[in-house]
């Protein structure tokens, strides 16, 4: 079943679509409810591999639906330190819990000043209002 | 910028709440609940589409048979008033114009069902060369189509079985409708013509009857699977139809536009086939990408009834044997893959 939608408080935003959330220097990545429903049902996620590096505002990864690909944009640098091997075996996981147990990658952060850049929530469903 | 045209059922989309998208010049429902439950319930049950924005061409007259016989690949011979016939139109060079189905409707009157994006090239191709005696119509905008599809369609629209490729004139909940046993998903099921004015009324009447409303997504995933060919992708005017696996709707015995390369092409064997792959590692194919050693993609996607990356693709002769290995580069990374007998998907009965 599809999540309701929602976007936590708690988290970081990218403009792309991206969340973070941030742990004692380290992140832990995912994509936002409004992009799961843009790409539809997921069926394919292509992570990138531990020990990869990976830079904000850069593609380290992708997700696919039936119909369409998606790359999927870091909100933050750092060395990828865990996949979510779940989401891996089974990608709609991410449609049913984007913040939750859909979660892609956790990073050791290597510029934890860039969270700086990112949106809250108030900022992102702001974004979200104007597309 | 061209306005999008939008089918008689166009405000039944919106209200399910479907994600509508341009396609061939249409705007048209890609899903409303999801590609995947639509695509199944096609497969278990019965789901229905609208397929209005695809083209109707008439052909009557007294040379109207000849006509046809002249310009399609397969033999019309065979098809007697209350008949249909899968056939192709082809071009000088036999690469494929169309593929359509031809219903013969009288004996000097067809209806010729084609593809929504070459509805007018295909009108045009056929009238410029209409003979004395023959006429040309195109007759689209008169009829919405929809398209009832899977294994309890029939039992859920209250019809009879009938063979596949033939019509007849039913009443269905008080509208009449040209029932075609015809279809694009592999399943059993119907394709309803009706005066575009009754689409609307149709569509609920089979709603109501327990059709799974369901989108262009589904209705590629659902013909990929049994390895439909979709114009444009796979097969075009520069793609022939022996390369394409489509000899069996080419009547070689006869005289028809391009049958002459299409002889030298069966006779000296392709140097390329069209096949169907199953991807042996993680990865969706996509229409373009390459298959190394000289092949290309032509339709990809997910299966969701094999839950694998399927895909089809035209590769050099000596790579297309069913289980030959190959190769496909999803955007740098080669995958492997394994070449598999057509339909890829077939129901275990």
């Amino acid at each position: 079943m599809a999540a309701d939608e929602s976007y936590p408080e708690e988290l970081h935003y990218h403009r792309e679509h991206d969340w973070a959330r941030i742990e004692d220097g380290e992140a832990v990545l995912g994509i936002t409810w409004f992009a799961q429903d843009a790409l539809g049902e997921l069926v394919h996620y292509e992570p990138p591999e531990v020990g990869a590096t990976v830079s904000k505002d850069s593609s380290y990864g992708e997700v696919e639906s039936v119909k369409a690909v998606s790359e999927i944009i870091a909100p933050l640098s750092g060395e990828v330190i865990e996949v979510n091997k779940a989401v891996v075996d089974a990608p709609e996981t991410v449609n049913e819990d984007p913040y939750g147990d859909g979660w892609l990658i956790r990073i050791r952060l290597t510029q934890p000043g860039e969270s700086d850049d990112l949106l809250d929530v108030a900022a992102y469903r702001e974004l979200l209002a104007e597309q | 910028m061209q306005t999008l045209r939008q089918t008689p059922l166009h405000e039944r989309h919106r209200a399910l709440g479907a994600r509508l998208v341009p396609f061939a010049g249409w705007e048209m429902p890609v899903q409303y609940q999801g590609v995947i439950p639509e695509h199944r319930a096609v497969r278990t049950d019965c789901g229905v589409f609208d397929v209005s924005h695809m083209g109707e061409l008439e052909i009557e007259g007294p040379k109207a048979h000849e006509l046809l016989q002249s310009l399609l690949s397969n033999d019309l011979d065979k098809v007697e008033p209350g008949g249909a016939q899968y056939t192709l139109l082809t071009n000088e060079r036999g690469g494929i114009l169309d593929d359509l189905i031809a219903y013969r409707l009288e004996p000097g009157r067809y209806l010729l069902i084609v593809n929504a994006s070459n509805r007018e090239a295909d009108f045009r191709w056929l009238k410029e060369r209409e003979i004395r005696g023959s006429d040309v119509r195109d007759v689209s905008d008169d009829y919405a189509l929809l398209a009832v599809q899977g294994p309890r369609s029939i039992e859920r629209l209250g019809l009879d079985d009938a063979p596949p490729f033939t019509w007849a004139i039913h009443e269905l909940d008080g509208i009449e409708c040209m029932v075609n046993r015809t279809g694009y998903t592999g399943e059993r099921g119907v394709e309803l013509m009706v005066p575009a004015d009754d689409g609307a009324e149709l569509w609920d009447r089979v709603l109501e009857r327990g059709a799974v409303p369901c989108g262009l997504g589904a209705r590629d995933s659902l013909r990929l699977e049994v390895c439909y060919p979709l114009h444009g992708n796979d097969i075009g005017p520069d793609t022939d139809a022996i390369s394409a696996g489509l000899g069996w709707v080419c009547t070689l015995d006869k005289e028809f536009t391009g049958v002459a390369e299409l002889r030298r092409i069966k006779e000296q064997g392709p140097e390329r086939n069209l096949i169907a792959f199953v991807m042996a590692e993680p990865g969706i194919p996509r229409q373009g990408m390459a298959i190394p050693g000289g092949g290309e993609v032509t339709s990809g996607t997910h299966s969701p009834m094999l839950d694998v990356g399927i895909g089809m693709g035209y590769v050099p002769a000596e790579m297309a044997e069913p289980e030959s290995e190959l190769t496909i580069d999803i955007r740098g990374r080669d995958r492997r893959a394994r070449v598999v007998k057509k339909p890829i998907y077939k129901r275990e009965d």
